[in-house]
């Protein structure tokens, strides 16, 4: 049950949004363990988005020196590049490819899950609630009165073309 | 690695020149089938119904009902 109420909560939330593989925190040197950093949201972030394609900013913030060798030799002609290193560089700016994007979870079991919990969870209220507060029933819906209304709007000859009154036989007394 | 130049423009244009012709066909479609399925059919119902409508003997038979409040039934 609570796994269920924490798995529809943790389906509410989007997209997540990764925050830069190296940002100061402030915090660690006052706590003294290892804090979660909070994500400055006032400067660009990175976003894994399938309809962005190039996020604000790079994933990787803080180069190695091989990483900005890598980059020098970016500058230069591409067909120089081996293999690795396009996916090298790919990997620099992008934490995800589109096909690691694209792959399906099973977020959606959760999604319908939780709506019908939901619904069956409102369907008892709504019961509870027809059984201690509405109010006694009109007695216009009683079938007597049903049946007076039906024959009053017979007489009136409501909608004597097409509609109601059409379809009654008054020669006969009963319904064509 | 080499793929044909994929198309730029006109995109707007091509969808349209589709699209609009289909549309305004089906609409007129939708027109033509609404005029010859309801509205001649309830417009015969009409004149069928009042080539024998005897509007005196229908208000007798309404007063006998005892819908009006103006005129009462005869028995009262």
């Amino acid at each position: 049950m609570l796994r269920l109420i924490a798995g529809r909560a943790r389906s509410l939330v989007a997209r997540r949004a990764t925050p830069a593989l190296t940002t100061s925190s402030a915090r660690t040197a006052s706590n003294g363990h290892e804090v979660t950093e909070a994500v400055d949201m006032s400067r660009p972030m990175y976003w894994d988005r399938l309809d962005t394609p190039l996020p604000d900013k790079l994933y990787k913030d803080k180069l190695s020196a091989a990483d900005k060798s890598l980059k020098e030799k970016e500058k230069g002609p591409w067909s120089q590049l081996t293999n690795e290193e396009k996916i090298a560089l790919y990997r620099l700016s992008f934490r995800q490819t589109y096909a690691e994007m694209h792959q399906p979870s099973s977020e959606w079991k959760t999604v319908v899950g939780g709506i019908f919990f939901s619904v069956g969870f409102t369907a008892l209220l709504v019961w509870w609630q027809r059984v201690y507060v509405y109010p006694p029933r009109p007695r216009t819906f009683s079938d007597e009165w049903q049946a007076k209304q039906l024959q009053r709007m017979l007489d009136m000859r409501i909608n004597p073309i097409e509609g109601f009154s059409s379809k009654w036989d008054y020669e006969k007394g009963q319904w064509k | 690695m080499s793929l044909p130049k994929p198309l730029m423009r006109g995109l707007l244009g091509k969808r349209l020149r589709f699209h609009l012709p289909i549309a305004f066909g089906l609409s007129l479609v939708a027109a033509i089938a609404f005029k010859y399925g309801v509205t001649e059919p309830r417009k015969r119902a009409y004149a069928e119904f009042y080539k024998q409508y005897d509007a005196v003997k229908e208000f007798n038979a309404m007063k006998e009902a005892g819908v009006f409040e103006s005129v009462r039934p005869s028995g009262e």
